[in-house]
């Protein structure tokens, strides 16, 4: 580096020897000829104008209109993306909850046939108790019935039979009233 | 030995008129600024409008960022009034200086009257946007704010007197890297030929500043990107001054 740059003030000091020896000639130094000076200023005059005008135009514009697109449509994009992004988890919960409503309603129903069911065979076997209750009941009475027709159909019979065995043993009937008072002695008796 | 002071030289290649007495002649300059003028304007013309760029096209956005990034940081967003000036200038002197690099063609910001011509640009901007913009609180740029009295006209004159070498330095600083860089390459290549004209012994003695020279051309390409930016910024920088005076 150190070197380089020791040559470079070498050349440089060269440089401006010579145009010191060659000032009389009308060359000199190259970059410190005044001569050049105006034809330089000139066509840079000309050539940075008409840089500047392409470049603040057309060329600038044209880039920065590029890169704004980009940005736009990138921009745009991740908004898209964020969109659909939300929508997605709406969607997500919407059916969550709509998951969670339908399972309560199914409980729901589940409950009220369980409910439903148990009632109606309760009130069939609450019928059926009693209607088997009244059955037993009206069998129960005619049993008692029967009974009672059979006691008093015995009683008859039995004072008749007394009648006629006394009849039979005396030779004479004896009063309806002391044979039916007796027979109901008897059957109490026995009863 | 080569002179290295030869590539400098100007060629007058047809004579465009008189202004006065003075003759107005397209020289090697000449071709080489509307060749600069060309690459730049085709190059970003040529660029294609796809949403994913291409290389091509990403070179042309970059240079686009990266010039409007300079001025954002260096200026603040106002600077982007001065976009245009400042990117023709970026891309001016940068694609002159590489094209200064290829071997036997001319660099235009060797020439001090170039330079100068590019920084009194930016300068008669400065003071003419400074006065537009701000009337006569630009000259509030001479005046620092929180410096004591005592000290104040030691102050502004120092201040305007680094505010009137601005062009100068501004100027001097691009030729004399551009300058110095070209000479330097010159000497070397030419160490190469001497000693090559010197049998074997010259010729492997060569290799030496054979090889410095192709340093050398890697720093130069370094140095004409840098020297572009420097003048970038320190424009964005002077820019700055005559849109926010007072700072």
């Amino acid at each position: 580096m150190a070197e380089s740059h020791g040559v470079a003030k070498g050349g440089e000091a060269k440089g401006t020897a010579s145009a010191h020896t060659e000032a009389e000639g009308g060359h000199g130094f190259p970059p410190f000829q005044k001569e050049t000076f105006p034809s330089q200023i000139a066509s840079l005059v000309i050539a940075f104008v008409a840089l500047y005008v392409i470049v603040s135009r057309v060329a600038l514009p044209k880039v920065g209109a590029v890169i704004d697109a980009r940005q736009k449509s990138i921009d745009g994009d991740l908004a898209e993306a964020q969109r659909l992004k939300d929508e997605s988890e709406a969607a997500i919960k919407a059916y969550e909850s709509e998951l969670a409503a339908a399972r309560s309603r199914a409980q729901a129903i589940g409950a009220e046939t369980r409910e439903k069911l148990a009632a109606s065979s309760d009130a069939e076997r609450k019928a059926l108790e009693e209607s088997l209750a009244a059955k037993l009941a009206a069998a129960e009475t005619s049993i008692a019935t029967t009974r009672t027709t059979a006691m008093s159909n015995v009683r008859g019979i039995a004072a008749d039979a007394a009648s006629a065995i006394v009849k039979q043993l005396t030779g004479k009937a004896p009063a309806a009233k002391t044979v039916e008072a007796a027979v109901d002695a008897s059957l109490k008796g026995t009863a | 030995m080569i002179d290295p002071i030869e590539q400098f030289h100007l060629n007058k290649i047809f004579t465009i008129g008189h202004i006065g007495n003075q003759e107005i002649a397209f020289t090697t300059s000449s071709a080489y600024m509307l060749l600069a003028v060309v690459i730049i304007s085709v190059m970003m013309l040529a660029a294609g409008r796809q949403l994913v760029p291409g290389r091509f096209q990403s070179v042309v956005e970059l240079s686009y960022e990266f010039v409007a990034n300079t001025i954002r940081t260096s200026a603040g967003s106002h600077g982007m009034t001065f976009f245009p000036l400042v990117f023709s200038l970026f891309m001016f002197i940068f694609v002159s200086n590489i094209v200064g690099i290829i071997p036997y063609t001319f660099t235009i910001s060797s020439h001090i009257i170039v330079t100068f011509a590019l920084a009194l640009l930016v300068f008669l901007t400065v003071i003419i946007y400074g006065f537009y913009k701000n009337g006569l609180k630009f000259f509030k740029l001479f005046v620092p704010s929180g410096i004591p009295v005592v000290i104040m006209p030691l102050v502004v004159v120092i201040e305007i007197i680094s505010f009137f070498s601005r062009p100068i330095s501004h100027s001097v600083r691009l030729f004399a890297n551009m300058l110095a860089g070209h000479v330097t390459l010159k000497v070397f290549a030419s160490f190469v030929t001497m000693l090559g004209a010197l049998g074997f012994v010259g010729k492997v003695g060569a290799l030496l500043p054979l090889g410095l020279t192709v340093a050398l051309t890697g720093l130069e390409l370094m140095v004409a990107f840098l020297q572009a930016y420097v003048f970038t910024i320190l424009t964005c920088i002077y820019l700055n001054d005559a849109i926010h005076p007072g700072h």
